[in-house]
C-alpha cells in the first residue's frame, strides 16, 4: 500500500495497463500538449487534470495521442480502433462534452455486439471527468452518468476514491465490453491507500464502506465522500447507517442493496445528478418494487434540483447535495414511524 | 490500365457487380410482398463503386459501410445467403436477426458493418485506420459515404482528424445526387465534394462512379498513396441510384424519365460489358454463365431465408455485453 492521490492511481492504471497490453492506446485533446505550438516542450500538460502525464515519453506517439477538438472523431477514433482489435482510451476533457460525441458512445460503441449477433466486441474505454464544485458553471459541471447508464451496451463506473480509481480503471481497460468511467474532478487531489501492483476492482460489486442498522446510504462517486461526512456526524449523536458505494451504476449491485435495505427497512440514496430520471431514482425504484415489504420508512433521495449548475459559488454550494442535507435525510429515515 | 487486371480478377469483379445487383432487384420484388419489415435501401446503379473500391483490398483491409449496405458488404466477401436471412430477420442471418438490412457486418471479412447514422462511419474508419497504422503491416480502412454524410460534422473532424494523425484512411464518396429527397446540387454548399475533400488537406480524385474501370484506377491511386504512408485521402464517385432512398420512396423529387434515363446511360453492368467485350477481355458465354449462376444463388438465398427460423425471444438480452454481471 501507498498514500496516493486519485489522479495518480488513475494514472499509474493507464501505466500498467500499456505496458501490460501493447493494444492500448490512450488519445484525447492535450493528453500530452504541445503537438505543435512554439514552445518546442512535446508533453506541454498530460492532459489539463494532468491523469495522463508521463504516458508520452513512455509509449509515444503512436500510443499516445494528441487529437484536435473532436469530440465526436475522438470517441470513433477509439471505437473504430478498438472494433480492429485494439483497446482505445478516449479522454473527453469534461464529461459535458460526450453531448458531442454521443453518436459513437450510443449509437456506435454501444450496439456493435447486438447489432452483429454477438460477432463484434468493442474495448473502448471513456473516460470523462464530471461533476459539480469547481464553479465551472453549467456545461463544464454536469454528472452525465445517468443518461450513459441508460443505454445498454455501455458499462459505467464511477469511483469515488483512490484505491478504486485505479482497480476499477485497471478493470475497465481490461474489459471486452465498452466502458464509460466518470472522474470526479473534485476528487483528483484525494488522497488514499492504493493496494500496489495489478489491482483489479470487479464492476457490479459494490463497496460497503460502514455497517449500520438504522439505515442505508447508497451513494457513488463523490457524493460518498459527502455520505462518510455526514456519517461522523450521525454516529456522533448514535445513529448507524451502512454506507454502500456502488461503484458503477452499470452493471448495478442489485443484491448489496436488498442485503442491506432488508436489514434497514430505511433507505436514503445521494446521487449528484438532478432529480429527474437520476441513479437515486433508478435505484429508487428498484428497492420499491423489489424490496418494497422490507421498507420502513418512504425513501429518501438527496440530489441536485432540477436546474443546470449555477456558478456563483454561493449558488453552487447550495447547488450540490451537501453533508448537512445528507444528515437531515437519514434522520427523517430513522425517526420515521 | 485495365490490362493490370486478369481474366479472373474481370470475371470475379463482373460476377460481384451482378450479385450486388440481382440481389437487391431480387428484394425490391419480395418487399412489395410484405414478408421483409423495416427500411431497406436499395444499392442498385451503385455496383461499379463498391467492386471496383474492393477489388484492390485485402482481407485485413478493412471497410466502414452506410445504411445503402448491402453492395458494400457483397463486394467486402459477405455471405450473401446470411446476408439475405439478416434482411428477412432470421436466426441464420449474419446477425442473429438482430441487426438488420442497416446492420449487416462481418468482422472476420474486415466489414465492420453497414450503419444507420449518416456520417457514423467516417470517425469509425479514421478509428480503423489508426489500428492499421498501429500494426505497421500497410493496411488500410475505407469509409463509404455518400453526398449527404459530407454534409455531417462528424465527417468533418473524421476528415481532419485523418490528415492530423496521417492515417492510411480512404474516405470514399458515392455521390449518387441525393440526400434522402434532397438534392445534392442544394445540399452540398459548394457542390464539389471533391475540392471541399482537398481542402482539408487530402489528395482527392473524382471519377465515373458507374465505371468500374474508372473507379478501379482511381482506388488504385490513392490505395498507392495510402499504403505507402502519405496519408489519407478521397475519391468523389459520380453515380446514380435505381430505387428510392428507401424502398417505398415515392421519388417525388426526381424527374419522371430519370431513374430510366440513368437505368439506360448509367447502369455499370451494360458499362462494363460493353467495354470488356469491346477490348476483348471476355467473351459473352462467360458473362452469361455468371448472370445463370448469380440468379440461382440469389433464389437459393431467398427460399433459404423464408424457410429458416426467427430468433428465439430469449436472443432479445444476448449479445447486449461481452459479460455483465
Amino acid at each position: 500500500m501507498a498514500i496516493k492521490s486519485y489522479r495518480d492511481a488513475l494514472n499509474e492504471a493507464m501505466h500498467r495497463e500499456m505496458e501490460r497490453d501493447a493494444r492500448v492506446f490512450v488519445c484525447g485533446e492535450d493528453v500530452s500538449g504541445g503537438a505543435g505550438g512554439t514552445s518546442g516542450e512535446r508533453e506541454a500538460s498530460g492532459g489539463i487534470f494532468g491523469v495522463t502525464a508521463g504516458l508520452l515519453p513512455r509509449f509515444g506517439e503512436g500510443r499516445v495521442i494528441d487529437t484536435p477538438i473532436s469530440e465526436n472523431a475522438i470517441v470513433g477514433l477509439a471505437v473504430g480502433a478498438s472494433l480492429a482489435g485494439k483497446r482505445g482510451i478516449a479522454e473527453i476533457m469534461f464529461a459535458d462534452f460526450l453531448g458531442l460525441a454521443l453518436d459513437q458512445t450510443m449509437n456506435q460503441a454501444a450496439k456493435f455486439r447486438y447489432m452483429s449477433g454477438g460477432k463484434a466486441t468493442c474495448p473502448v474505454v471513456i473516460r470523462a471527468p464530471y461533476g459539480a464544485g469547481m464553479n465551472m458553471a453549467a456545461q463544464h459541471s454536469q454528472t452525465m452518468y445517468q443518461i450513459i447508464t441508460s443505454v445498454p451496451g455501455l458499462k459505467v463506473a464511477m469511483p469515488s476514491n483512490p484505491a478504486d480509481a485505479k482497480g476499477l480503471l485497471a478493470t475497465a481497460i481490461r474489459d471486452d465490453d465498452p466502458v464509460v468511467f466518470f472522474e470526479h474532478k473534485a476528487l483528483y487531489g484525494r488522497k488514499g491507500e492504493v493496494p500496489d501492483g495489478d489491482y483489479l476492482v470487479p464492476f457490479g460489486k459494490a463497496a460497503i464502506l460502514n455497517a449500520g442498522d438504522d439505515a442505508t446510504i447508497i451513494s457513488m462517486g463523490r457524493m460518498v465522500v459527502f455520505a462518510e461526512k455526514a456519517l461522523e456526524g450521525l454516529k456522533a449523536s448514535g445513529v448507524n447507517c451502512d454506507l454502500i458505494d456502488i461503484r458503477t451504476s452499470s452493471p448495478l449491485d442489485e443484491d448489496a442493496i436488498l442485503d442491506s435495505v432488508e436489514k434497514t427497512g430505511r433507505v436514503v440514496i445521494v446521487d449528484e445528478c438532478p432529480p429527474r430520471c437520476s441513479v437515486a431514482a433508478d435505484i429508487g425504484a428498484f428497492i420499491a418494487s423489489k424490496g418494497f415489504s422490507s421498507l420502513r420508512a418512504p425513501l429518501e433521495l438527496v440530489t441536485a434540483p432540477h436546474a443546470p449548475t449555477p456558478f456563483a459559488k454561493e449558488l453552487e454550494r447550495a447547488y450540490v447535495p451537501s453533508p448537512a442535507q445528507i444528515d437531515a435525510a437519514v434522520r427523517r429515515v430513522v425517526s420515521y414511524r | 490500365m485495365t490490362s493490370q487486371q486478369s481474366r479472373d480478377q474481370l470475371l470475379g469483379a463482373y460476377r460481384q457487380m451482378k450479385m450486388i445487383r440481382e440481389f437487391e432487384e431480387r428484394l425490391h420484388k419480395e418487399i412489395m410482398t410484405g414478408e421483409i419489415a423495416g427500411f431497406t435501401h436499395l444499392y442498385s446503379g451503385q455496383e461499379a463503386v463498391a467492386v471496383g473500391v474492393c477489388a484492390h483490398l485485402e482481407a485485413d483491409d478493412l471497410i466502414v459501410s452506410t445504411h445503402r449496405g448491402h453492395g458494400h458488404c457483397i463486394a467486402k466477401g459477405c455471405d450473401v445467403k446470411g446476408m439475405m436471412a439478416e434482411i428477412y430477420g432470421r436466426s441464420t442471418g449474419l446477425g442473429k436477426g438482430k441487426g438488420g438490412s442497416m446492420h449487416i457486418a462481418d468482422f472476420q471479412k474486415g466489414m465492420l458493418g453497414a450503419n444507420g447514422i449518416v456520417g457514423a462511419g467516417g470517425p469509425l474508419a479514421v478509428g480503423a485506420a489508426l489500428s492499421a497504422k498501429l500494426d505497421g503491416k500497410g493496411c488500410v480502412a475505407v469509409s463509404f459515404g455518400g453526398d449527404g454524410s459530407v454534409n455531417q460534422g462528424a465527417v468533418f473532424e473524421a476528415m481532419n482528424m485523418a490528415v492530423v494523425l496521417k492515417l492510411p484512411a480512404i474516405f470514399v464518396i458515392e455521390n449518387n445526387g441525393y440526400s434522402e429527397h434532397t438534392g445534392a446540387d442544394y445540399a452540398v454548399g459548394s457542390k464539389d465534394i471533391a475540392g471541399r475533400s482537398a481542402a482539408f488537406g487530402m489528395k482527392s480524385i473524382k471519377a465515373d462512379g458507374s465505371d468500374y474501370f474508372a473507379v478501379y484506377d482511381a482506388m488504385g491511386e490513392l490505395l498507392d498513396h495510402a499504403r505507402a504512408g502519405k496519408g489519407p485521402c478521397v475519391a468523389e464517385f459520380e453515380t446514380t441510384r435505381f430505387f428510392g432512398h428507401f424502398e417505398g420512396d415515392p421519388q417525388k423529387y426526381r424527374a419522371k424519365d430519370e431513374v430510366k434515363r440513368h437505368r439506360e446511360e448509367m447502369d455499370s453492368l451494360k458499362i462494363f460489358r460493353a467495354h470488356v467485350l469491346n477490348d476483348r477481355l471476355l467473351d459473352e458465354t462467360a458473362l452469361d454463365a455468371i448472370d445463370a449462376d448469380v440468379l440461382s444463388l440469389i433464389e437459393e438465398a431467398v427460399s433459404e431465408a423464408r424457410a429458416a427460423p426467427p430468433p428465439q425471444l430469449s436472443e432479445i438480452t444476448t449479445d447486449v455485453y461481452v459479460s455483465y454481471p
